[in-house]
């Protein structure tokens, strides 16, 4: 027991001074605000450049006119990479998704034993591996193998990319929803599976989405692997074994060039692409995560 | 006799059942819904549950009293297979459930688990669903499409868990905006929606207001006509005004278990003695 002589002896070592911890409150949150603006203050003005010098470059051929004769009057638009752009993005994102999301689910709630951990471990080093060599790889395994610069290859290499960045994000996701979710839907006699896919999955949803989104801007941006698999061109769309165009490609290629015009329009075509990422990542969150009525998610029947 | 034997063959199944006893309730020949045989319940190797043996009367309100950390609560989740889903869990023994064990195939868990419902100590309403949702989610998860059927039930059993009147008008809101008390109904209403025939309750009001516990306490007397209830409580005083039998359980061991008269008026252990008087707890 505590005698009331060792209380007061306790108490005499709280240290009572209030105003010492008031101003190191005040130095601290001063610290962090100081940070959040250098953090902001980059991305600010990268932004505010990018509008700046690209929105002169925008009008309705620049964003549909295939590129023109490179330092003529007719300079063109950069439709082809846009569409090259959203193609890639669209077709990464059917292979990446689910085999992403599959894989998040194995890890989190079968991957307890020695196969998931050597998985994860896997996992990680592919989202650390430079995509350089991941576009190598692409270039090895499609590019020579087929004969061709292709959009496959070029979405090949993409999803490789997008893959360990949504699994890991999937697996987080699904390990923070509380046990007594799971518990609660066992013990209604729900199959394991659907457990996980109607209430696990709608639980961690905002955590997915984050991770799909989250990937697909950093494939959005991608340019090295590309030069390995797309290869780059100056044509709409063709076919599945042709080259094609991509919005960061075409940046990169235009930034080379010494024409006043030519730097304009990959102004122009950055900000196109950081456009194209902003909506989509609006968009998908405002269709995936906004409340509906009261309820936020209704189940359906069936699953 | 036979009369009325043959009358009650025209009539449909669910009234035999609902209409007439299956068995005469007599002290010589007590039905057991529940039985369970020499469960030994552990996690990393370390014993919760010792060989515990008990049989569960249908009808009946059995509750399982005991001081912290004797193994109640994971008795009860060994009833119904979710001792197992923890990490690192073992179980041994045979619950029987009508004559069947729970335990001797491992697919029927599932099934199993329709037939046992489960209330917990915390209340869990799903958080992404509604309060419809959460009480519809265990019908269309397990394949209920028909709307009328789902509407009929939701709306039954939330009447039955007595939070009808209370949220009728916002069946839409979200199950997690309710209060506490009102969870947890949601959560009994969520469990009786799957129509089974036990329900096991965690310590259902622990974490209750006295009048919400009242709620809690007035719907298990209404229950107990039908469903056969295994309570968890840490509070004597509800063992006392809810159940019919009690058994007493002190580190991992069935102490004492009989009727709830006897066990708080006349126990015949001296552990069991000295637990009911408060002496330890």
């Amino acid at each position: 027991m505590i005698t009331i002589e060792q209380r007061a002896e306790f108490r005499k070592h709280f240290r009572n001074n209030i105003s010492s911890r008031q101003a190191m409150d005040k130095i601290v949150k001063g610290i962090v605000f100081g940070c959040v603006a250098l953090a902001i203050i980059p991305l600010g003005s990268i932004l505010l450049e990018v509008v700046r010098q690209g929105a002169p470059a925008l009008s309705t051929d620049f964003l549909t006119q295939e590129p023109g004769a490179i330092g003529s009057d007719q300079p063109g638009g950069i439709g082809p990479a846009i569409q090259g752009t959203l193609m890639l993005i669209g077709m990464s994102s059917l292979v990446g998704v689910p085999v992403g999301v599959l894989g998040g689910i194995f890890l989190s709630e079968y991957g307890n034993n020695r196969y998931g951990n050597t998985i994860r471990f896997f996992n990680d080093v592919l989202a650390e591996f430079p995509t350089i060599v991941i576009g190598l790889f692409a270039f090895i395994a499609i590019v020579l193998t087929f004969g061709s610069f292709s959009i496959i290859a070029g979405t090949f290499a993409l999803s490789i990319i997008m893959l360990p960045i949504i699994t890991r994000t999937t697996e987080e996701s699904l390990k923070l929803v509380p046990v007594t979710y799971r518990e609660a839907g066992y013990a209604l006699g729900i199959k394991r599976w659907t457990v996980i896919t109607r209430i696990l999955l709608t639980s961690a949803k905002s955590g997915l989405v984050t991770g799909i989104m989250l990937s697909v801007a950093r494939i959005a941006g991608e340019t090295a692997p590309l030069i390995f698999t797309i290869l780059g061109s100056d044509n709409f769309f063709m076919a599945f074994d042709q080259p094609m165009d991509a919005l960061p490609l075409r940046i990169w290629r235009l930034s080379l060039l010494p024409y006043d015009s030519a730097t304009m329009q990959g102004w122009g075509a950055a900000l196109v692409l950081i456009l194209i990422v902003l909506t989509l990542n609006i968009g998908v969150r405002y269709l995936f995560l906004r409340k509906r009525g009261g309820g936020r998610f209704r189940i359906t029947a069936g699953g | 006799m036979e009369v009325e034997d043959l009358e009650s063959q025209q009539v449909d199944k669910m009234e035999t059942i609902t209409k007439v006893p299956t068995a005469p309730k007599s002290a010589e020949d007590p039905r057991y819904k529940l039985i369970a045989e020499n469960i030994v319940a552990s996690y990393n190797g370390i014993q919760a549950v010792k060989g515990v043996n008990m049989k569960f009367r249908e009808r009946a309100v059995t509750a399982l009293i005991g001081p912290s950390g004797c193994g109640k609560t994971t008795f009860l989740r060994c009833l119904n297979r979710m001792h197992e889903l923890s990490k690192n869990a073992q179980v041994t023994g045979k619950v029987l459930l009508d004559g069947q064990d729970l335990y001797s195939n491992k697919e029927d868990a599932i099934i199993h688990r329709r037939k046992i419902g489960m209330v917990f100590q915390k209340p869990n309403p799903f958080p992404t669903m509604s309060i419809y949702d959460n009480v519809a989610a265990g019908l269309k998860l397990n394949g209920v499409k028909d709307r009328k059927i789902v509407d009929q039930i939701v709306q039954g059993c939330l009447e039955m868990a007595s939070l009808w009147n209370e949220v009728k008008n916002d069946l839409k809101k979200p199950g997690m905006s309710l209060s506490g008390g009102q969870q947890q109904r949601l959560c009994i209403a969520r469990a009786l929606a799957i129509q089974p025939e036990v329900l096991l309750m965690d310590e259902p009001a622990s974490a209750l207001d006295p009048i919400a516990t009242q709620k809690i306490e007035e719907m298990i007397n209404e229950l107990k006509k039908e469903y056969t209830i295994i309570i968890v409580t840490h509070n004597m005083q509800q063992a006392v005004r809810v159940s019919d039998y009690t058994g007493f359980m002190y580190l991992g061991d069935l102490v004492e278990f009989g009727e709830t008269k006897q066990i708080f008026e006349n126990p015949r252990n001296e552990i069991t003695a000295k637990y009911v008087q408060g002496q330890f707890g």
